[in-house]
């Protein structure tokens, strides 16, 4: 709860983002400069800062492997991000790394001030918890369990009372256009409303940052647009920071900003139109 | 409370599975209704012999002549024993004398309250009153004033009093009932004291005795149980001093058997063994008869011991049974573990750190296993009860056992589940997300 930020600063926020990214448009107008501007000297802090990150596996065995050979990443609060690359360019385990899920072999990753290579299990567990939400390709929601006790788990590991896990619970598969289907488990929902159900679970604790893992990547085009549409809400209305990872052109287009990964290194940085295309 | 969550979550998992998780635990089941079934039984069977035997005078110690064994007698000459099977009865030499009781008396004086004689000469008969045809019988029995006073409530002096050990001493006097009173006397009990009445003893010789004490006739159990009470078979008890009794029985030089009783607080159970030790001493050089002492409580205490040792070889057998039964649990959470792979990932991305994830599959490990105990008590509790009242005594389940058999199987749930938890809980989330 306390690491929820009020809605009040939520506003600025990202109205700063607004102004910031104003500022980042004219400059581009200027100079016709694709790489990313240095940040304004009076803009709000990074949530995402990497420098240099490198991940090896197999390290000190004859098939030793880089997969991340120095990755340079900011992300500001409030930004919608994608990244594409092909199969093998290190997208999953650069998202891996983002999520805290695995630790880079070298380089410094600072998450919402918090610095990721030092800390402990616990923290990164509590980091996961409250300052990041998931979205899978696969929806990996729990079996056997409603889709609002799916939507309370997090909020369960945050330690929250069980009554305003079920209200916050509910607010939230309203939102997503999930209410009628609450008591309802996985296996009797489409693929669509199961990707709805996990963007309610990701965003019930108000985190920092919404991390989605091709998303639409199981789903058909129609439903594809409903679950981005989702995305945009998420972004425009809650100003959530987003970054997704896809390998769909056209949805890393609707992003505000589209990085391009290839053999480990982010080898492209475009601007995306950061509005929802046409179906 | 996470708690309440990973307990509705147990029981889901468990729902999910209800064929699987029942197999599992069976051997749980097993295991523990065997032990609550044999400590129902044991518990009931010496609740009845207990209940049954602790009117009876617990702190008293029987000391009884016994025929040697031939196990005490291993070594001896092959004629020693032959004489031991010729005799049937302790020769006079061979009874426990005043001397060694006075021995003991000085070696223990603490310890004992005092000693109960009784010596029976036999069957008496007499002419019924106002029937001189017919004869009823009544035992004949010597005792001293200490039997005498330590008779329960139900048959206390009427009229009269009890015999005396020293003013008594060697003169013929009785104490009878008011059933025989009215039976071979005749008149009030009251009026009876100081009557003579004459016997015509076991051996065809007549004694004659004068009436000191009427005593409140109670129909011995005996008679009660076999319900043959005929008027002149009245199962009564003619009491005449202990010394008389013994010059009429041939015993005079000690006894076959006396009581000791011990006195208040002492370890009766362990005295026994003083006692008897005591007084077989005297007869390591005696061929054929020694002394042994026994009490109710040794009684019930040997019984008590034999059962334990049966209720210990069913609890060896229980626990090889709960061992396997766990070794189940253990495998069927690994099972779960493997299974679930894809959630622990899930859990662990959306921030369960590892401590909630092995609390969650303790917990399950823990459920199970608490189901399985359970069942195993009721149907413990249904067998130790039906198997009670097949040996007729009331069945008593012990709510001891059966808390520790619950906690026992929570035990076996923590023990068993620990391992299996604490690999989810060290599973690698991004390794988990990806299992397929």
């Amino acid at each position: 709860m306390s690491q929820t930020p009020t809605p009040i600063r939520r506003g600025d926020a990202a109205r700063d983002t607004e102004a910031f990214a104003k500022q980042i448009a004219a400059n581009l107008l200027e100079t016709g400069n694709q790489q990313a501007p240095a940040p304004a000297p009076d803009a709000k802090a990074p949530l995402i800062e990497m420098h240099g990150i490198r991940k090896s596996y197999y390290i000190g065995k004859p098939n030793e492997l880089e997969i991340l050979h120095g990755i340079d990443l900011t992300v500001y609060p409030g930004e919608f991000v994608a990244i594409v690359g092909e199969s093998g360019s290190g997208k999953s385990t650069l998202m891996n790394i983002i999520g805290v899920l695995d630790k880079p072999t070298t380089g410094e990753y600072t998450l919402d001030g918090v610095n990721i290579p030092d800390a402990k299990d616990n923290q990164l567990a509590d980091i996961r918890n409250r300052k990041i939400g998931f979205v899978f390709q696969t929806y990996n929601l729990i079996g056997r369990q409603s889709a609002l006790k799916n939507v309370e788990l997090p909020m369960l590991y945050a330690g929250v009372s069980g009554s305003e896990r079920t209200r916050r619970a509910k607010e939230w598969l309203e939102r997503v256009g999930m209410g009628e289907r609450m008591k309802h488990q996985p296996n009797e929902l489409s693929g669509g409303q199961k990707q709805r159900v996990a963007i309610a679970r990701a965003m019930v604790n108000e985190p920092a940052l919404i991390l989605a893992d091709e998303p639409t990547g199981a789903l058909d085009s129609q439903t594809s647009r409903t679950v981005m549409d989702l995305f945009h809400e998420m972004h425009d209305t809650y100003h959530k920071t987003i970054v997704l990872i896809t390998h769909n052109p056209e949805l890393a287009n609707e992003c505000e900003r589209v990085l391009t990964l290839r053999d480990g290194l982010i080898v492209g940085e475009r601007k995306g139109s950061g509005k929802r295309a046409a179906l | 409370m996470q708690l309440f969550e990973n307990i509705s979550m147990a029981f889901a998992s468990v729902r999910s599975n209800k064929m699987r998780s029942l197999l599992t635990v069976l051997g749980i089941i097993i295991g523990i209704a065997a032990v609550i079934a044999i400590v129902t039984v044991g518990n009931s069977m010496t609740g009845s012999v207990t209940d049954s035997m602790s009117g009876m005078g617990v702190s008293n110690i029987t000391v009884s002549v016994q025929q040697k064994s031939s196990f005490n007698t291993q070594g001896t000459a092959q004629g020693v024993t032959l004489r031991r099977f010729m005799d049937t009865t302790p020769g006079d030499s061979d009874l426990i004398t005043d001397a060694m009781i006075n021995d003991f008396y000085a070696a223990f004086p603490d310890k004992v309250d005092h000693f109960e004689y009784t010596v029976d000469v036999g069957q008496a008969t007499i002419a019924k009153y106002g029937d001189p045809t017919t004869t009823i019988k009544a035992s004949v029995s010597g005792v001293n004033h200490a039997t005498l006073t330590a008779k329960d409530d139900d048959s206390q002096i009427l009229y009269g009093r009890w015999l005396d050990d020293d003013k008594d001493a060697g003169r013929m006097l009785a104490c009878v009932s008011e059933k025989f009173i009215t039976q071979a006397i005749g008149g009030s009990a009251q009026d009876a004291i100081g009557k003579s009445f004459t016997l015509t003893g076991s051996d065809g010789n007549l004694y004659t005795y004068f009436i000191v004490g009427v005593y409140k006739y109670t129909e011995d159990s005996y008679s009660s149980m076999f319900g043959s009470t005929s008027d002149d078979d009245i199962q009564t008890n003619i009491y005449i001093p202990l010394d008389v009794a013994r010059s009429i029985a041939g015993t005079a030089s000690g006894y076959q058997s006396f009581t000791v009783v011990a006195a208040g607080g002492v370890d009766v159970t362990s005295f026994v063994d003083t006692v008897g030790d005591f007084f077989a001493s005297y007869y390591t050089y005696n061929d054929s008869w020694t002394v042994s002492a026994s009490s109710i409580s040794s009684l019930v205490e040997s019984m008590t011991s034999m059962l334990n040792t049966v209720s210990l070889g069913i609890s060896a057998i229980a626990a090889i049974s709960l061992l396997v039964g766990g070794i189940g649990v253990m495998n069927i959470m690994m099972v779960s573990v493997t299974e679930r792979t894809r959630e622990i990932g899930t859990r662990k991305a959306l921030g369960a750190p590892g401590s909630a994830i092995r609390m969650q599959f303790i917990t399950e490990s823990v459920i199970l296993c608490l189901i399985g105990g359970v069942i195993g008590v009721v149907l413990g509790i249904a067998a130790g009860v039906g198997l009670s009242t097949l040996m007729q005594v009331p069945g008593k389940p012990s709510v001891a056992s059966i808390l520790v058999a619950v906690g026992f199987s929570m035990a076996i749930g923590v023990f068993f589940g620990y391992y299996p938890a604490n690999k989810a809980a060290k599973l690698d989330p991004i390794e988990a997300l990806r299992y397929e």
